[in-house]
């Protein structure tokens, strides 16, 4: 590519300037249209849980579905309430897209195609991402409503809040890995991270599924609460934004547990022939995708109380604990920091899967008493209730 | 990229990080304010980047914008006036500029080569030992995960930031804890939760 | 050298917001405007708002991100660990069993304290 532009003229700084430019464009088109594919796979698979056949009118399958309601939104007029605050508002829906589009940036596709392989990759991604609770507060403040800027508030509590458990979880393939970059994460996973640390995997889901505020977390946009959330006075295409931006979120979510924890594009022969490797990275976060899917179709809403009692009293101090004994018992195996092959990766591997089966036992007792304590709660207080209520009742009698 | 790319990033994010600088203390409108804020502690992450410091470049975004600009946003909000400040100018604003003057002056001796010149370098200068980013060795961020834990250098300074921050979660419970927010003689009820 | 990946990520915020901006800009020059008063007030429900949103709010929230920043901050000093956890001895470990320790010692008092409740 380089070649090509320093053959029609270019100066070799102007030809990998504009061969990085193309880059970006290659990748961020990549990004936005794969949402598009993204969106039609997440109707159809919540469709089937909810027993219904999905969209199946535009193109094969429906396949088409996506592309006709992207041409339709642009269609739609943009109502703008005459109270906004310009500027912020018409900049917050392109900066909560951008700032999931931004983490592709250092996405490794393949062995070799890779935007940038920064050096504090992991770093680069929980940096960009707490972009997004900016644009959430500008979406809410410039729309000059009560409702949006109520659920702003509701919106960056939940947001600033899971980013803690997300970010600690983040923090064990760094240190399995001993590098922020990656790229180097993925290549130092001979044996996927999600059989040595599955606790994390999971910590680092709800977080993330938290984070995206969708699934059981989507009181940012509680429907019967809060008319829609932050963006309730976007429509047309800034609100296509915000729509786009949620999906993108979903979906990079999914790629990035299947780089951190799936073992990215590794698989069978992806080494050699580096397109393959693309194709496993897809066919992982697709899977992951599903998955979310499954989780988003499957459980109710919770209540804000207890998604920040959730947060605060259990996965915060529980991510901590979680990193603190995977360090443990990976300083007290020997040879850990010299990890090359897939023999050297399956003793470690072992122990660091039992000793999560050990947590996972620990954390069901834990949940277990909590639930029992919370229930005799509410009995007790129940009965407080009641008996004042069968009090007026007899003496009506 | 050769030095006069570097120079024409470093100018543009120098406008940028003033100019933003600049709008924050002249909008009224205190929310524009702190989005300006934003804007010039991002520009500030890039400075950091051109030093070949990524790792500060990104928490300054993480910890600046992403928590402290939030927090200040979130005490803008309990502001009566957000939108129309009544002045901009503080009572103060002569004590501000002279203080102003001062630091700026005490910056400028200390990063630049002015105090070489007058012989007094070693205990005020600067003392950079690097001249250039593109010396800073790649391993930097591991090298300071090193320094940190090391008992010879600054481990005793890691675990007191420790401390620090215990303190400031502690200050800020009492701040909002039910007990502090009631008023004193009436009866509250509180200590539901669990 | 280090630079030289950043390029990439530097066109990327530049080129980024073009991307988005497309749709949006395809949009205002496509789609009808017509406006009336009633369609662009507020829509809180279909009541009619009263006064502006922008008005002193008491945000309960302020705790919850006065707690993120300190934990953030914490997070500050636990990347290198993390990074340099392979080279560094077991002494390392404890070290951070102590830093994290206090750290949880004082959410369990802001816990304790009710702070974490939401009012």
């Amino acid at each position: 590519m380089t070649g090509f532009l320093q053959d029609i003229g270019l100066s070799y700084e102007l030809a990998v300037l504009v061969a990085k430019a193309l880059g970006v464009a290659v990748v961020g088109a990549f990004g936005l249209l794969w949402t598009l594919l993204g969106i039609w796979i997440e109707r159809k698979v919540a469709a089937r849980f909810q027993d219904r056949v999905g969209p199946n009118r535009v193109g094969p399958f429906g396949l088409l579905q996506s592309i006709a309601d992207a041409v339709k939104i642009i269609l739609k007029e943009d109502i703008m309430n005459r109270h906004v605050d310009r500027w912020p508002y018409n900049l917050a829906p392109i900066l909560s897209t951008l700032s999931v589009m931004l983490i592709w940036a250092v996405i490794p596709f393949t062995a070799a195609w890779v935007g940038a392989d920064l050096n504090v990759g992991v770093l680069y991604l929980v940096a960009v991402g707490s972009l997004g609770t900016v644009a959430v507060i500008m979406a809410g403040w410039s729309s000059n409503n009560k409702y949006a800027l109520i659920s702003a508030f509701r919106a960056v509590a939940q947001l600033i809040s899971y980013e803690v458990p997300m970010v600690i979880s983040l923090l064990v393939p760094v240190m399995l890995a001993g590098s922020l970059s990656v790229q180097a994460i993925v290549k130092s996973q001979h044996i996927a991270y999600l059989f040595a640390v599955p606790m994390t995997v999971l910590i680092f889901l709800i977080s993330g599924q938290a984070e995206n505020g969708r699934g059981p977390f989507d009181l940012l946009e509680a429907e019967s609460e809060i008319v829609a959330g932050f963006h309730i006075e976007y429509s047309g295409m800034k609100f296509g934004m915000f729509y786009v931006g949620e999906f993108l979120h979903a979906f990079t979510l999914s790629v990035l547990t299947a780089l951190l924890f799936l073992g990215g594009w590794q698989g069978p022969l992806a080494e050699k022939i580096i397109p393959l490797g693309f194709v496993y990275l897809l066919l992982k976060s697709v899977f992951v995708y599903f998955v979310l899917i499954w989780v988003r179709m499957t459980l109710p809403r919770v209540r804000i109380d207890h998604l920040l009692n959730f947060n605060w009293k259990f996965l915060v101090p529980l991510s901590l604990i979680n990193l603190l004994v995977v360090a443990f018992l990976w300083k007290l195996m020997p040879d850990t920091d010299q990890i090359n092959s897939f023999a050297d990766a399956l003793g470690p591997t072992l122990v660091l899967f039992l000793a999560n089966v050990v947590m996972f036992a620990g954390v069901a007792w834990w949940l277990r008493e909590w639930a029992r304590r919370d229930r005799e709660h509410i009995e007790a207080r129940r009965a407080v209730v009641a008996e004042p209520a069968e009090a007026t009742a007899a003496a009506g009698d | 990229m050769d030095i006069t790319a570097e120079a024409i990033v470093f100018l543009l994010l120098s406008v940028l990080t003033l100019g933003s600088a600049l709008l924050v203390v002249t909008t009224r409108n205190l929310f524009h304010a702190a989005l300006y804020l934003m804007l010039a502690l991002f520009g500030v992450a890039g400075f950091f980047v051109l030093l070949a410091a990524p790792f500060l470049a990104g928490f300054q975004v993480v910890v600046y914008i992403g928590a402290i600009a939030v927090l200040i946003i979130l005490a803008v909000m309990l502001t009566p006036s957000v939108t129309r400040l009544p002045r901009i100018y503080n009572a103060q604003w002569a004590v501000n500029l002279a203080l102003a003057v001062v630091f700026f002056l005490l910056l400028f001796s200390v990063l630049t080569p002015v105090v070489d010149d007058l012989g007094i370098s070693g205990t005020w200068g600067a003392n950079f030992t690097q001249n250039s980013p593109a010396d800073v060795p790649a391993s930097s961020v591991s090298d300071l995960g090193e320094a940190l834990v090391d008992p010879q250098q600054y481990m005793l300074p890691f675990e007191l930031a420790s401390v620090l921050l215990m303190g400031a979660l502690i200050g800020a419970a009492l701040l909002v804890s039910p007990t502090a927010r009631d008023d004193e003689d009436a009866p509250h009820e509180s200590g539901q939760g669990a | 050298m280090i630079l030289n990946e950043w390029v990439f990520v530097g066109l990327f915020f530049l080129l980024g917001p073009v991307l988005l901006v497309v749709p949006i800009a395809l949009s205002k020059w496509l789609a009808p405007k017509r406006p009336t008063p009633i369609k662009q007030d507020a829509y809180e429900c279909g009541a009619e708002p009263v006064g502006l949103a922008w008005k002193q709010f008491r945000a309960e929230y302020y705790i919850f991100a006065l707690v993120f920043l300190v934990f953030d901050v914490e997070l500050v000093f636990m990347f290198p660990w993390a990074l340099a956890y392979n080279k560094l001895g077991l002494f390392a470990l404890f070290e951070m069993v102590i830093f994290v320790l206090l750290l949880v010692v004082a959410l369990v008092y802001t816990w304790r304290k009710g702070a974490l409740e939401w009012s």
